[in-house]
C-alpha cells in the first residue's frame, strides 16, 4: 500500500494555492489534515497528480468571533476546536460532537475543512452544520462564494465544491436560545457512526417552534430529516406521541445498508439516535 | 517426576515472582529489532499481484510492461516461480483420510481465493514494485466459486479440486457410550441448538515480514523471520528451495505478535527466498495491512449443531455435536487445517462427566482465504458449544448455571482420568476453580444487581464457563504425523568468566515474555542475580534444536529444559568448587553469584573467581579435573499426549435492547496453569487472551460476499476490540502443578481466548432470556441481537 507517484506543492500564499488547483484541471487535490486522503492514496483509490498542501496557509487557521457568527478557518484542527472557549460557549452542538470524532491522534491532525470537503456520510460535522444552518465559504481564482450547508452536501462523497475551489472557512450562527441534542451510535468509541443525530431546536415556553434534525451515518450523505422536523414543529415538550410521529417519519429516508448494518437496522438506529438526542438536549 | 526439593524455595528465588521483563525497557525505548528494521546492502523489495477472483482460470499473464518499469529487478509469474520452488501438501498421516492437493508458492493456471499470489515483482523500493504490479496484464476466466461452507458439499457445488470429486477434505467421528440409549432414558431433557462462528484473524501489530539474504559464496540462505518456529522454517525452506538444511539459517528477533498466524508456510514468503537466491541479493517482503487481512490465515469458521440430554438433577446423559468447518482451498502446510476441527471433537464437553458422547467433524474446501491454527485452536468453539448447551439445558430445568456445572464437572480427586472423547486428563481442578470464580466475581451480589437492573428495565446477564486447554503437547500433536515440527526443546546455560550466565533456548519470544521467564528459571535454579543472565532465542545457528513457541508450550517445555540445564550446570560448577575449596560438593551451594557454605550461607568463593581460574589459570587445577562450565538439556512430554490445564470464567454484560449493543461490565478468569513462573506475565497472557476472545465474541469477522470477495480489509472495517470497550479483567489462580515435569508449569497463553467467547455468549443469552430471545452466532453483533429480539427485520 504505497501511494502512486504524485507531485507535491506547499504554497505559502493563498493565491499560489488557488493557481495550483486551477492549473491542475481536476488532477490537483488540496491536502488538509490528510487523515482520509493519505490512506485513500495509499490504497490508490485517490491518485492525484499534485497535492497542494495547505499547512503553510496561516489565514486558513483560527476561530473568530464575527458578531452573530463564529467563523472557523478550514485548516483548524479538531484538537484546536476542542480547546476553544469560543466554540464551547457559542457553538455548543459542535463542542458536543467533537469528542465523538475518531481518536486523539487523528484529532491532532484532522481538520474541519478536510472533513467537510470529503463529505463522508458517517462524519459528524456535516450533520452539525446542517442542524446549525452553517455556511461553507469557498474561494477560487474567480472569487469567493458562500454555500449554505443544506446546498453543499450533494451525495456520496459528493459536494458543491468545484475542483478549483478551496474551502476557506465555515461560518456558524451563534446558538442564541437554541436547545441542542446529539447522539451517535458507533460500534467502538471513535468509529464511524452506524447512525447519528444532531438537533438544534427552538423552544418557546413548552412549545417547539422549530426543530432542525440532521442525521449522519444512515444514507449517502448527512441530511435533514424534514418529515421528522414537521412532526415536531408546534409540539408540546413532553408529548411523546410527537416524537413517535417524528421517528415514524424517518421512513421517508433512503437508508443505506453495508457490512456494518443493514438498511432496516439503520432505519431503526436512526430512530434510537433521534430519541436519545432529543432526550439529551431538548425534552 | 521428582526433582531437587530446594529449587522453588531458594534464597535467590525468582520462579513465582513478578519480575519485570528486561525486553520491555528496550522495546519502550524504540530499540526493538523487527524485520522491517533490517536494512541490508543491495536489498530489494517484493510486491505481489494477487488474484481479484475467488476462483478463476488464468488465461494469460503478460509481465513485459512490468519488467520494463523503473527500478524493477525481476518479475516472476507463478509458472516461472514453480521452476524454483517445489509445491507442498498440507496433510499429516495421523489425520487419517485428510487430503489436500499440491500447492504452489504462486498460483499456476488457476486461482482459488481472492488474494492468492499470482505474480511477484522485485524492485528497488516497495513503491516501485507496486507500480510495476499495476502494469501486469492479467486475463482471468472466472469460474463458479464454492464460498459458503454449508453449500460446499452439496452435489451442485463447484468442486475446487476436480480430482477429489468433492470439496470434503477430512471427516472424523468419535463415539463413546450408547447415545440413543442415554438420550432415551426416562426424565432426560434434550436441547438442540445450532452455533455459528464467524471467520476472524490474528491482526498482529507487526505484519508478516521476511528478509531473505542469500550468500552464493557459502550457498547459504539467511531468513530474517517474524515468526514462531525457526527450526520448522529451516526444514520447509530446505525442502522446497532444494538447499541443505544446514545451509539455511533462520533468525527471529523481536516479533510484534503472532498468535499462530506466523507459524505456517506462506507462498509469498517462500517465493521471496527463491528470489533472493536467484538475484543473489537480499529481498524484503513486509505484508501491508490489506495483504494481512486477505492472506494471513483466518480462524474458526464453523457451524456446529449440538444436542445435550440432561437428567432432572442436571447430570449430562449425552452430548452430541456435528461440526462443519471451512478451510479455504488448501489445507495449510505443514500443520494442516484439520487440527482445528480435531480439537473441537477432542475438547467439546471435556470438563464434564457424561454417559455418552458422539461427534462428527467435516472439513471442507471453499474459495476463501485459508483457515488454520490461531490462538486457542478449536477451544472457543468446543467450550462455547458445550457450555452454551449446558446453560440452555439449565434454563430448561430451571437450574442455576453454577449448580448445573457443579453437578457435572469431573471431581478434583478423580485424576488421572479420561474424557468422554478419550483425552487423558491429570492434575486438573475444575471444582476448585469454579468455587474460586464464584467467590472472586461475587456471584450472588451480581445476581442481586442483575435483578435490580431488570426491575429498572436494564438487561444484564451473567455467563459462566468451565474449560480445559491443551498445553505442552507431546509428539502426538504433529511429529507423529510426519510434520517437521519438534515437540522437544533444548536449553543451554553457560557460565562466563565474569560470573554471568549466557542462556539460549529453542523456544521463541513474540512479545509474551518468554525470554524473561527463561532468565527467571536459570537465575533461580542456578543461583545468580537475574541481571546477570543474558538470553538468546530465535536463531537456528546458535540455539539448541527445538519446536519454538506454539500450543502454550514455551514455559512448560522450554522452561523445563532450562530448569534441567541450569540445575546440571550448577552441579558441574559445584564439582569444580568442591575441588578448589577442598570441600564436599553437598556442603556447598550457589547463591546470588557466590559459592557459599550450604549450611551457614557463608561465602566461600565468587563465581567469577571460579570461572576465571577455570578459563585463564587452568594450571592451578588438578590435571584430572575436566571442568565443563556449559550444560545443555532437552525436554519433551513423554507420559501424556498433552498436559491439560483448566479454568473457569465469568462475564457480566449489559445488552441495550434499543441498539443491540453488548457492553461487557466485568470479566473474571480463574486459571490453573500449574506452577506460575511470573504472575504478572501470566495475568497479562490471560487478559490479552480474554480480549482476543471478546473480539471473536463481539467484534471480529472476515466478511465475504457471495462471490468470495473479502469485504473488510482495513482496520476501520474489521473491528478489533479496543481498550475503551474492554472491561476490567480480574485474574485469579489455582495452582496444581503438572506431575510431568519438575517445574510443574502448564501453558497459560491461550486459555483466555478459548474461554471468553463462550462466557460472553452465555452472559448475553442470560440477559436476553427473560425477553424470550437468544443468539447463537458469533460475533454477537448489535444487528444479530436486534434480529433475535424481533426489533429489526427485513
Amino acid at each position: 500500500m504505497k501511494a502512486a507517484e504524485f507531485g507535491y506543492l506547499r504554497p505559502g500564499r493563498m493565491e499560489e494555492a488557488l493557481q495550483a488547483l486551477a492549473a491542475g484541471e481536476g488532477a490537483a487535490m488540496p491536502l488538509a489534515g490528510g487523515q482520509s486522503l493519505m490512506p485513500m492514496m495509499n490504497f490508490r483509490v485517490a491518485m492525484p497528480e499534485t497535492l497542494v498542501d495547505l499547512a503553510a496557509l496561516a489565514e486558513l487557521r483560527g476561530i473568530h468571533d464575527a458578531g452573530e457568527r463564529v467563523v472557523i478557518g478550514a485548516m483548524t484542527r479538531w484538537s484546536e476546536l476542542m480547546a476553544s472557549g469560543l466554540i464551547a460557549a457559542e457553538v455548543p452542538l459542535l463542542a458536543r460532537a467533537l469528542p465523538e470524532i475518531a481518536h486523539p491522534a487523528i484529532r491532532n491532525r484532522g481538520t474541519i475543512g478536510g472533513s467537510v470537503a470529503l463529505a463522508d456520510p458517517a462524519a459528524e460535522v456535516p450533520a452539525v452544520l446542517l442542524a446549525l444552518a452553517g455556511v461553507v465559504v469557498l474561494r477560487s481564482l474567480a472569487g469567493e462564494r458562500r454555500v449554505a450547508a443544506g446546498d453543499f452536501f450533494l451525495g456520496h462523497y459528493e459536494t458543491a465544491r468545484a475542483a478549483d475551489e478551496l474551502i476557506v472557512a465555515l461560518e456558524v450562527p451563534k446558538a442564541r436560545g437554541l436547545r441542542h441534542g446529539f447522539h451517535e451510535i458507533g460500534r467502538r468509541h471513535g468509529d464511524f457512526a452506524l447512525a447519528g443525530a444532531a438537533l438544534a431546536v427552538a423552544v418557546e415556553g413548552a412549545r417547539v417552534m422549530e426543530a432542525r434534525i440532521a442525521l449522519f451515518g444512515v444514507a449517502d450523505r448527512a441530511l435533514r430529516a424534514t418529515g421528522a422536523e414537521a412532526a415536531l414543529r408546534g409540539a408540546v415538550l413532553g408529548d411523546g406521541t410527537a416524537l413517535d410521529r417524528a421517528v415514524a417519519a424517518l421512513a421517508e429516508i433512503d437508508f443505506a445498508g453495508d457490512i456494518h448494518a443493514s438498511a432496516p437496522m439503520r432505519r431503526h438506529l436512526a430512530g434510537v439516535a433521534l430519541r436519545r438526542a432529543w432526550a439529551e438536549g431538548v425534552a | 517426576m521428582t526433582g531437587p526439593a530446594t529449587i522453588f524455595d531458594r534464597p535467590n528465588r525468582y520462579i513465582g515472582t513478578a519480575e519485570p521483563r528486561a525486553d520491555a525497557a528496550r522495546l519502550l525505548q524504540g530499540r526493538g529489532r523487527f524485520v522491517d528494521d533490517i536494512q541490508l546492502p543491495r536489498m530489494v523489495h517484493a510486491a505481489f499481484l494477487r488474484s481479484p477472483h475467488a476462483h478463476a482460470r488464468i488465461v494469460s499473464l503478460d509481465v513485459a510492461a512490468a519488467r520494463a518499469m523503473p527500478g524493477v529487478a525481476a518479475v516472476w509469474t507463478g509458472a516461472e516461480m514453480a521452476a524454483h520452488v517445489t509445491p507442498w501438501v498440507g496433510v499429516l498421516t495421523h489425520l487419517a483420510g485428510l487430503r489436500s492437493p499440491p500447492q504452489p508458492a504462486l498460483a499456476v493456471d488457476v486461482v482459488r481465493w481472492q488474494g492468492e499470489p499470482v505474480a511477484m515483482v522485485v524492485a528497488a523500493t516497495r513503491a516501485e514494485a507496486e507500480d510495476a504490479v499495476e502494469r501486469i496484464e492479467a486475463d482471468y476466466d472466472p469460474l463458479p466459486a464454492a464460498v459458503r461452507m454449508e453449500e460446499a458439499l452439496s452435489p451442485d457445488a463447484p468442486v475446487i479440486h476436480p480430482e477429489f470429486g468433492s470439496n470434503l477434505a477430512w471427516e472424523r467421528r468419535v463415539e463413546t457410550g450408547d447415545m440413543a440409549a442415554a438420550m432415551a432414558q426416562p426424565g432426560v431433557t434434550v436441547v438442540e441448538r445450532t452455533f455459528r462462528f464467524g471467520r476472524h484473524t490474528g491482526v498482529t501489530l507487526e505484519p508478516r515480514a521476511t528478509v531473505m539474504d542469500y550468500d552464493p559464496a557459502e550457498d547459504r540462505l539467511t531468513m530474517h523471520y517474524s515468526g514462531q518456529a525457526p527450526h520448522m522454517m529451516q526444514v520447509v525452506l530446505s525442502r522446497h528451495l532444494g538447499l541443505p538444511e544446514e545451509n539455511i539459517r533462520v533468525i527471529s528477533n523481536d516479533v510484534g505478535g503472532s498468535f499462530g498466524i506466523k507459524i505456517h508456510t506462506y507462498g509469498d514468503e517462500i517465493a521471496v527466498g527463491a528470489a533472493a537466491r536467484l538475484l543473489r541479493r537480499p529481498v524484503k517482503f513486509v505484508a501491508d495491512r490489506m495483504e494481512s487481512f486477505m492472506t494471513d490465515i483466518h480462524a474458526r469458521d464453523h457451524v456446529v449443531t449440538g444436542r445435550i440430554g440432561v437428567h432432572a438433577d442436571g447430570r449430562i446423559a449425552g452430548l452430541e455435536i456435528d461440526d462443519l468447518t471451512g478451510i479455504g482451498p488448501f489445507s495449510m502446510y505443514p500443520r494442516t487445517s484439520a487440527i482445528e476441527c480435531n480439537q473441537v471433537l477432542n475438547l467439546t464437553g471435556a470438563p464434564y462427566r457424561m454417559e455418552a458422547y458422539r461427534a462428527r467433524g467435516r472439513v471442507v474446501f471453499q474459495n476463501k482465504n485459508m483457515m488454520c491454527q490461531y490462538r486457542a485452536v478449536g477451544h472457543p468453539i468446543a467450550m462455547a458449544v458445550a457450555d452454551g448447551l449446558l446453560d440452555e439445558a439449565g434454563r430448561a430445568l430451571g437450574m442455576d448455571p453454577v449448580v448445573i456445572r457443579q453437578r457435572n464437572l469431573i471431581a478434583d480427586d478423580a485424576y488421572p482420568t479420561t474424557s468422554a472423547s478419550g483425552m487423558k486428563l491429570d492434575d486438573l481442578s475444575h471444582q476448585k476453580t469454579l468455587a474460586k470464580l464464584v467467590e472472586v466475581m461475587g456471584y450472588e451480589a451480581l445476581r442481586a444487581d442483575q435483578a435490580a437492573a431488570r426491575a429498572r428495565g436494564v438487561h444484564r446477564g451473567i455467563g459462566i464457563l468451565s474449560m480445559v486447554e491443551v498445553t505442552n503437547p507431546s509428539p502426538m500433536f504433529y511429529g507423529i504425523g510426519g510434520a517437521p515440527i519438534a515437540s522437544q526443546d533444548g536449553a543451554t546455560v553457560r557460565l562466563d568468566a565474569g560470573g554471568a550466565l549466557h542462556i539460549s533456548s529453542s523456544v521463541t519470544e513474540q512479545g509474551q515474555g518468554t525470554n524473561a521467564i527463561l532468565a527467571q528459571i536459570a537465575a533461580g535454579v542456578f543461583g545468580v542475580d537475574i541481571g546477570r543472565v543474558k538470553v538468546t532465542t530465535g536463531d537456528t545457528a546458535t540455539v539448541p534444536y527445538g519446536g519454538g513457541t506454539w500450543a502454550s508450550r514455551g514455559a512448560g517445555i522450554g522452561g523445563e529444559a532450562m530448569l534441567l540445564a541450569a540445575h546440571a550446570l550448577k552441579e558441574q560448577v559445584l564439582e569444580v568448587a568442591g575441588v578448589m575449596l577442598q570441600a564436599g560438593v553437598e556442603s556447598l551451594d550457589i547463591r546470588a553469584g557466590k559459592i557459599v557454605d550450604e549450611a551457614t550461607g557463608a561465602e566461600r568463593m565468587g563465581l567469577a573467581d571460579l570461572a576465571r581460574t577455570v578459563y585463564y589459570r587452568g594450571n592451578e587445577l588438578p590435571a584430572d579435573l575436566k571442568p565443563e562450565l556449559v550444560a545443555t538439556r532437552h525436554y519433551r512430554v513423554s507420559d501424556m499426549p498433552f498436559v491439560f490445564t483448566n479454568g473457569a470464567m465469568g462475564a457480566y454484560v449489559e445488552v441495550d435492547t434499543d441498539t443491540g449493543f453488548t457492553k461487557v461490565l466485568g470479566f473474571w478468569a480463574v486459571e490453573d496453569c500449574g506452577r506460575v513462573i511470573n504472575p504478572m506475565l501470566v495475568d497479562e497472557q490471560v487478559r490479552g487472551g480474554v480480549v482476543q476472545g471478546i473480539g471473536g465474541a463481539l467484534y471480529e469477522e472476515c466478511l465475504y460476499d457471495d462471490q468470495g470477495q473479502l469485504l473488510n480489509t482495513t482496520m476501520a472495517d474489521y473491528l478489533v476490540p479496543m481498550a475503551a470497550e474492554m472491561p476490567d479483567i480480574v485474574v485469579a489462580h489455582v495452582e496444581t502443578p503438572t506431575k510431568t515435569s519438575i517445574l510443574g508449569a502448564k501453558g497459560a497463553g491461550e486459555a483466555g481466548t478459548g474461554g471468553a467467547p463462550g462466557a460472553i455468549l452465555n452472559a448475553v443469552n442470560d440477559a436476553l432470556a427473560p425477553l424470550g430471545a437468544s443468539v447463537w452466532q458469533m460475533p454477537i453483533t448489535p444487528e444479530r441481537v436486534l434480529r433475535a429480539l424481533g426489533v429489526v427485520a427485513d
